[in-house]
């Protein structure tokens, strides 16, 4: 079998298939003893999903995984803990309501008889976080720590197993400063120096060229390709994570945007993040007449929180936005509904639809204000005019009364859009407006947003998805750490210079 | 700066202890208007009722803690009284062999703790295996047991549990006497609050309550298993439910099928009052029984003071709702004072 003494663990065609996605297909992955395993791929690649099949969090749909030769499987973490598979969560997992130490030793108590020896906890806890650096009293609350100060206990909960042997860290410096990352690679190095095989998942590539040794790069949810570190370039890894199959064509715009007007100035746009830093810092931009405007960025670089400032949603803002040359007060969301502003947001499900409403009414939600005749709702008006929108934007509807669920995710987007178009908004902000629909619904969402470009409306886009951002927007602005990184127009627009400022504003002090 | 901070220190101290400091105001303040009020029988009838809501305040304590709720603890303080009561006035009758059975006080009493455990496990499999909100699930166990203790006798009372010196099963009226001037009441509330301290700090199983009230999901990703830990929370409290429902008929030296009406509410008041968050997550034993005494003080000071019904009952909301809003200010307070701590430390 497979029995290759360089491979703690190897993974034969492992599938999962969640309800109407195929997550992994059919990859094959081998887990090298004692090195830095780099894991790499845009978001719904599919790496946080195989490390949770390797980590028992949840169960291949097919293929096998082996150990030492044997072919292990793993129905819960308790299972892949036995074997010594410890995992550092992308989300923090910790319990904000216990102390240090029960959360380092929570799952593996120190007891004696029945009893749990606290001194033991205490002691234990101080001596592995005093071997990562961060001398933090054992009986504080984690719920009162810095979130790079919790990441270090999640460490810590799993630098206290004896028996570890694979230890997958799932993005574990996102939360971390300069320094902390210092010492995290420290502690990584000494980890591979006692044969501890790792599992590394990170979008700062810089970091991988660092600490890496060897990568595999997945898309789409299959195996790309693997190769050692030392042997590849920050280039070849952008060109295969990103792919070059999926084009979308290039919208061809009628409008001369170089004389068109501005309609919004941002200028000096700042948000201060909860516990310091900041959200958004020093923002300056603008947007035109009948533009689309595209924001690319890595996840928690400030785009949705952007948004969220011009639709009002942050009072605590500084700086100042102009909105057709004059000056705004930005107060409210209903406020900013009224002076033109409509927000398609990012997640459909929870803050796009209300889904105990029929489709006609998810459609109307936003402007029914402007049926109202005495103190009743027009019906006949709110249904003509929603009946215009669905024919306009070409919702694909058998009847409006039909509950919204019942559309697919792809018509559910076009309602949401139509929600926002149907205020008839001067501005029109779209947050990942194509995440988690299918090809044909990207293409028929680009096509609107061309269209009504075209008749003059000025959007701004997110998204992640650089080849979709490429291809519908004029001109893009790249925001990475609450910064803003580049602006980009015509033939500066491409994969690279992209990939290369989105990450211009993380200083990780790690050799970046 | 620096006595900013010792007054936030000392704000800080009156707010953790706030429901101790009530309870001793409270006490002052009804010893000064009803100068009979510290007397010794006064003094034990308080504490048989303390001991009794304290019972059913120690176990909704462990349901709170994982976010949960026990609706279900006042009605099952009813029908436990009933099946004693039935067991020692008329046996149980197995209709096919023809014989009437009669129990010694012993098995009835772990017969009953068996009956309260099994409920609790009941609300339990309901919860985390058919998924059912809590809030609903105990709802309905509530009139289910509610229903059932009347239908033992066709809502008739069981006047009568001393028993047949005959039979061999006298004696348990004991758990509603005095021994050394104390109710048993308040013995059995001792031991089972020390047993909840245990629980709660010195074993493992505590953490894990504490964990699947913080954050299940990353419980389950520990290797905790969630949904044991929920089942048992509310056999527990299904466990002192029964407890509380023996007491109770001793006390009384009589079953009656609506007794423990309305009790949950005054077990949830306890236990929130003792700081236990509704979230979940969070919570102290030592907390709970402070609480079970405020409550249990509140309402027969109210009524030896001649307050009406009516508007004891006002009152009683209104502390509740004070209670939490305190708890509020003080968690408010106390993220400011660790985001303060930690900006200086920086």
């Amino acid at each position: 079998m497979f029995d290759n003494p360089n491979v703690v663990l190897h993974c034969e065609k492992i599938d999962k298939i969640y309800p109407g996605t195929k997550a992994l297909d059919g990859v094959s992955f081998d887990l090298l003893k004692g090195k830095v395993n780099v894991l790499i791929g845009e978001n719904g690649a599919g790496k946080s999903t195989l490390m949770k099949m390797i980590a028992g969090i949840e169960q291949p749909s097919a293929g096998k995984m082996y150990m030492d030769g044997q072919e292990v499987f793993f129905k819960d973490t308790n299972a892949a803990r036995a074997k010594g598979i410890g995992i550092i969560h992308q989300e923090l997992s910790l319990f904000p309501n216990m102390t240090v130490y029960q959360n380092i030793f929570i799952g593996h108590e120190h007891k004696k008889g029945v009893f749990l020896d606290d001194k033991a906890h205490s002691e234990g806890a101080k001596k592995v976080l005093k071997r990562l650096e961060h001398e933090i009293p054992p009986d504080t609350m984690v719920g009162d720590l810095r979130v790079g100060q919790q990441q270090m206990v999640e460490i810590a909960r799993n630098l206290i197993q004896d028996d570890l042997r694979v230890l997958i860290m799932d993005e574990p410096t996102s939360s971390l400063s300069a320094a902390e990352v210092k010492v995290l690679f420290k502690i990584m190095r000494e980890l591979l120096a006692a044969g501890i095989s790792i599992v590394y998942i990170s979008h700062r590539l810089e970091e991988i060229m660092e600490i890496g040794d060897h990568v595999t790069i997945l898309r789409d949810g299959k195996y790309v390709a693997d190769a050692d570190v030392k042997d590849i370039e920050l280039s070849w890894i952008v060109e295969r994570m990103v792919g070059k199959n999926t084009q979308y064509h290039r919208f061809e715009r009628s409008i001369d945007l170089d004389k068109a007007e501005k309609i919004l100035e941002i200028e000096h746009l700042s948000l201060p993040k909860k516990g310091g830093g900041w959200l958004l810092d020093d923002v300056n931009m603008y947007l035109k007449k009948g533009e689309v405007l595209g924001i690319y960025g890595l996840l928690g670089a400030g785009r949705s929180e952007l948004f969220e400032c011009l639709m009002g949603l942050h009072p605590e803002h500084s700086g100042t936005v102009k909105f057709q040359g004059k000056p705004m007060k930005i107060r409210s969301i209903s406020e900013q509904i009224k002076n033109g502003f409509a927000l398609v947001p990012e997640d459909r499900q929870s803050q796009g639809l209300i889904q105990t409403l029929d489709i006609c009414k998810n459609t109307s939600i936003a402007s029914l204000g402007k049926y109202v005749k005495g103190i009743f709702l027009n019906n006949k008006a709110e249904e003509a005019a929603v009946d215009a929108e669905i024919k306009d934007i070409h919702i694909k509807v058998a009847d409006k009364k039909l509950p919204i669920l019942s559309l697919s995710g792809g018509n559910q987007q076009k309602v949401v859009i139509g929600k926002g178009l149907l205020t008839n908004p001067t501005v029109l902000l779209l947050d990942e407006p194509s995440r988690g629909i299918d090809i044909g619904a990207k293409t028929e969402v680009f096509e609107i947003i061309h269209e009504f470009s075209e008749r003059g409306l000025s959007i701004i886009v997110i998204s992640s998805e650089l080849k979709e951002i490429m291809a519908i927007a004029d001109r893009i602005y790249v925001l990475s750490n609450g910064k803003c990184t580049g602006e980009l127009t015509g033939d500066e627009i491409n994969e690279d210079t992209l990939v290369r400022t989105s990450y211009a504003g993380l200083g990780t002090g790690a050799g970046a | 700066m620096k006595t900013k901070n010792n007054s936030n220190q000392l704000m800080m101290t009156i707010l953790k202890g706030r429901t101790f400091i009530v309870l001793i105001l409270l006490v002052v303040f009804f010893s000064i208007v009803k100068s009979n009020f510290l007397a010794p029988a006064t003094l034990t009838m308080v504490a048989k009722h303390v001991a009794l809501y304290g019972i059913l305040a120690l176990g909704m304590t462990f349901v709170i803690i994982t976010g949960g709720i026990d609706l279900s603890v006042g009605s099952v303080v009813g029908l436990v009284g009933m099946l004693a009561g039935g067991m020692i006035q008329e046996g149980v009758t197995l209709g096919f062999a023809g014989v009437t059975l009669y129990f010694s006080v012993p098995v009835i009493v772990i017969l009953m703790l068996i009956v309260g455990c099994l409920i609790g496990a009941i609300n339990g499999l309901i919860i985390t295996k058919l998924n059912v909100a809590p809030f609903i699930t105990t709802l309905g166990t509530m009139y289910i047991c509610r229903g059932f203790a009347s239908l033992r006798s066709g809502g008739a009372t069981f006047s009568d549990i001393t028993g047949y010196e005959g039979l061999g099963n006298v004696g348990f009226k004991a758990l509603g006497s005095n021994f050394a001037s104390i109710p048993a009441g308040v013995y059995v509330f001792a031991v089972l609050a020390v047993v909840s301290v245990i629980l709660l700090k010195k074993v493992p199983f505590g953490w894990y309550v504490l964990a699947v009230g913080g954050n299940e999901k990353s419980a389950r990703l520990s290797g905790i298993k969630a949904d044991k830990i929920k089942i048992l929370v509310y056999m527990i409290s299904g466990f002192c439910a029964a407890w509380a429902g023996m007491i109770n008929t001793a006390q009384l030296s009589a079953a009656h099928p609506a007794s423990g009406d309305s009790w949950e509410m005054n077990a949830i008041a306890a236990t929130v009052l003792g700081g236990t968050s509704m979230a979940g997550g969070s919570g102290t034993i030592l907390g709970t029984v402070v609480g079970a005494f405020v409550i249990g003080v509140i309402n027969d000071g109210m009524t030896m003071c001649g307050v009406s019904e009516f508007w004891q009952q006002v009152i009683r909301g209104a502390v509740i709702i004070l209670a939490v809003v305190i708890d509020q200010v003080q968690r408010n307070m106390q993220a400011r004072m660790a985001l303060q701590a930690r900006n200086e430390n920086k």
